[in-house]
């Protein structure tokens, strides 16, 4: 009887961390608050005013009740799951990072392969269900958004090579994946981030976030003055609205995992900071830059920033 | 490579918000032809205009365009000043170039943040709006309107410059002075903004000459027309000022081009406030008689063209308008091929296009009229019957 009540515990709190906390409401809130940040700051920096505090999430409630249009044509089940992939996996990821960093000794498996993958899911629905809605300017947006990709994962993966080499470093030559023992040993030694290495990593990340959130100078994806909009050209209603809700828990987690990997965890107080630290950056890089050409982005990502990514890992080898 | 598809930009263009179609031939990201269709909005200023009196044919064409709105006005009088062979006061001469400047500063100002949009610098955008809106307010004390200046009149000017006017006017010309040259320098040393206009859409002197552009756009290609030099109307001729002009032909250089004219339009204004005399703003004209004249003067986007013809009465008989952009949008044809999409977008609107300047003609395809001037009143019949009877009517 007590092993039925133990597994029923488990699974109510399995299902209580994927939907509530740190899963999906969760994030999706911070997601939304840190949206209208970015709106609101963006605003102040073009001499505007902002819009107020439940602006996003009436936005939100506004999609969720409208009409979902299935272009004709269009292949119905690949169209409405392509905005769900992104969604789940941005799920998983929160639930992942929240006990990586709240438990970092736990035996959970949480190793940062695991969320490298989950983080190139949000791209591929994107991929999957603009190629599938038939659109011209959808397809355009599509074979950008797969340019994007194949550009920035390369100094992405680069740069994370950085915290598992200083990882081994401090913990004596053990070689792990495990973000566990990324945050334990940045507890141990201070964050990563405070080095030649750490920094050029950092940077490296910052400007893969701001490519997987969609952000300028790399919207070229969906480039409303280009492709009006083009990913997003045939979405509406509820599928168009599970895409902003994955990118604006994207918003939340990105950040989220910059801290994660290299600047020391989200173990005190000071993370909250630094997290509004690291949006605020993203919000300004994307206010002072205009949109690359989708040829000078790949060409920026890599030969630029894969350089540096090469960098930043020879330093990291020989502990700078 | 993947296969020719056509992108469509319009027929409501998205960001313009004209009615205009560009149909982009696209392999992959590379754009092969294009295909350009204007002719959707039919608004028939030259059947309204011989219905008006020549005092109401400038309020008439001023509402040509809500951008350019003295340089129509200012080209019809001129027109009507020809058929007389009318000498207008030297005051109001200076009046008409202060008010010319100011719209052109406005509207460059107006392209500058556009064209920021166009790149996706949203910045940029709000921030040149910001400092068209001095323009704006000194535009509102001059005349009492934002837009629609109502300055112009057969013979002179409307609205006299009142002295305790002219501080306001020297503060908002050095505040955009300074303004524009901080925009300049942004422009120029950014290395991202660089990469997206240098380059591209490159319009060769031979091509703008081919293609008959005016204004900026032949200007940033190496052909230094301006009407205010060629054909000296207004004060022009008695100010000091350059033309600018960029031999490169790509969009950096029309950049260029209008960055640099509204440092000159500031000069040109400052001039006119030092130098302008006292005296009458106005001649009177006491009759029309017949003849025909037109009026030229240069429009932020290029040539305005006004033709009239008058039969001695107190109405024009013809009057023919030619506005710049409908020269100048035709120059996409060869200025937008071999970019990518992203450029097109860029250089579609590096021309500064005026749809509602150009679109007044009647629509043609393949050498035919397309619809007629009944045609049109039966297509407008048949929607209204359309409408009532889905409303119920």
């Amino acid at each position: 009887m007590s092993g039925f009540w133990q597994g029923a515990w488990t699974g109510w709190r399995l299902a209580f961390s994927l939907l509530v906390f740190p899963g999906f409401l969760f994030s999706v809130v911070i997601g939304f608050v840190l949206s209208w940040v970015d709106r609101v700051v963006t605003a102040r920096v073009q001499y505007r005013k902002g819009p107020p505090f439940v602006q996003p999430f009436a936005d939100l409630f506004k999609l969720l009740l409208k009409q979902t249009i299935v272009p004709e044509g269009a292949s119905r089940l690949v169209f409405l799951l392509a905005p769900m992939l992104g969604m789940i996996s941005m799920t998983i990821t929160a639930v992942l990072l929240f006990n990586v960093n709240l438990n970092p000794q736990g035996s959970f498996v949480g190793d940062l392969i695991v969320l490298v993958y989950l983080f190139a899911l949000p791209p591929l629905g994107l991929i999957i269900g603009a190629s599938a809605s038939r659109n011209p300017l959808s397809a355009v947006g599509a074979s950008r958004e797969m340019t994007l990709y194949f550009g920035y994962e390369l100094p992405f993966l680069l740069a994370l090579v950085v915290p598992i080499i200083k990882t081994a470093q401090v913990s004596g030559g053990i070689w792990t994946i495990r973000l566990g023992h990324i945050v334990m040993a940045q507890q141990q030694a201070g964050p990563f981030l405070y080095s030649v290495s750490g920094v050029i990593a950092a940077v490296l990340v910052l400007l893969a976030v701001q490519a997987k959130l969609g952000l300028v100078p790399f919207d070229q994806a969906e480039a409303e003055q280009e492709i009006m909009t083009g990913v997003y050209a045939e979405y509406s209603g509820v599928a168009l609205a599970m895409f902003k809700i994955t990118r604006a828990m994207m918003l939340f987690l990105l950040p989220l995992f910059l801290i994660t990997v290299l600047w020391g965890g989200f173990g005190d107080w000071w993370a909250i900071l630094k997290f509004l630290a690291i949006v605020v950056l993203v919000i300004l890089i994307r206010n002072t830059n205009p949109r690359l050409r989708i040829d000078h982005a790949l060409r920026f990502f890599w030969l630029l920033l894969g350089g540096f990514g090469i960098l930043a890992v020879i330093l990291a080898y020989a502990r700078l | 490579m993947a296969g020719r598809r056509i992108v469509p930009i319009g027929p409501y263009h998205p960001l313009q918000e004209e009615p205009e179609f560009f149909k982009l031939v696209v392999e992959g990201e590379k754009v092969v032809d294009i295909e350009i269709h204007i002719g959707y909005n039919h608004r028939g200023h030259e059947f309204i205009s011989p219905e008006l009196t020549y005092d109401q044919v400038p309020f008439l064409v001023e509402r040509i365009c809500g951008i350019c709105s003295n340089s129509h006005p200012m080209a019809a009088v001129m027109a009507v000043e020809d058929i007389c062979n009318l000498e207008i006061p030297e005051r109001a001469k200076y009046l008409r170039t202060i008010v010319h400047e100011l719209e052109r500063i406005h509207s460059h100002l107006l392209w500058v943040g556009l064209a920021g949009h166009f790149i996706g610098y949203n910045t940029v955008w709000m921030w040149a709006w910001k400092y068209r809106e001095h323009v704006l307010e000194v535009f509102e004390m001059l005349v009492g309107n934002r837009n629609h200046y109502a300055m112009n009149k057969p013979g002179g000017v409307r609205h006299d410059l009142r002295p305790e006017m002219v501080k306001p006017i020297r503060d908002a010309m050095d505040l955009v002075e300074k303004k524009v040259w901080m925009l300049t320098k942004a422009v120029l040393d950014d290395p991202v903004i660089l990469s997206r206009l240098e380059g591209v859409g490159i319009l060769t002197r031979a091509q703008a000459l081919a293609y008959s552009t005016t204004g900026p756009t032949s200007r940033g290609s190496g052909v230094p027309w301006d009407v205010r030099r060629d054909e000296p109307h207004a004060a022009y001729g008695l100010v000091d000022w350059n033309v600018i002009c960029f031999p490169e032909g790509d969009v950096l250089a029309k950049t260029k081009v209008r960055m640099l004219e509204m440092i000159e339009s500031v000069k040109i204004i400052r001039q006119c406030l030092d130098r302008i005399p006292e005296g009458p703003i106005e001649a009177r004209i006491e009759e029309v008689p017949p003849g025909e004249g037109c009026g030229r003067t240069e429009a932020p986007r290029g040539e305005v063209f006004h033709y009239m013809r008058s039969d001695g009465t107190n109405r024009p008989l013809r009057h023919k308008v030619r506005a710049p952009s409908y020269m100048n949008i035709a120059s996409n044809k060869v200025a937008c091929v071999g970019g990518t999409i992203a450029d097109a977008a860029l250089t579609l609107a590096a021309v500064d296009p005026c749809y509602c300047c150009t679109e007044r003609m009647a629509a043609f395809e393949d050498g035919r009229l397309k619809y007629t001037w009944n045609e049109l009143l039966k297509l407008s019949w048949q929607k209204t019957e359309r409408v009532r009877a889905r409303m119920g009517r």
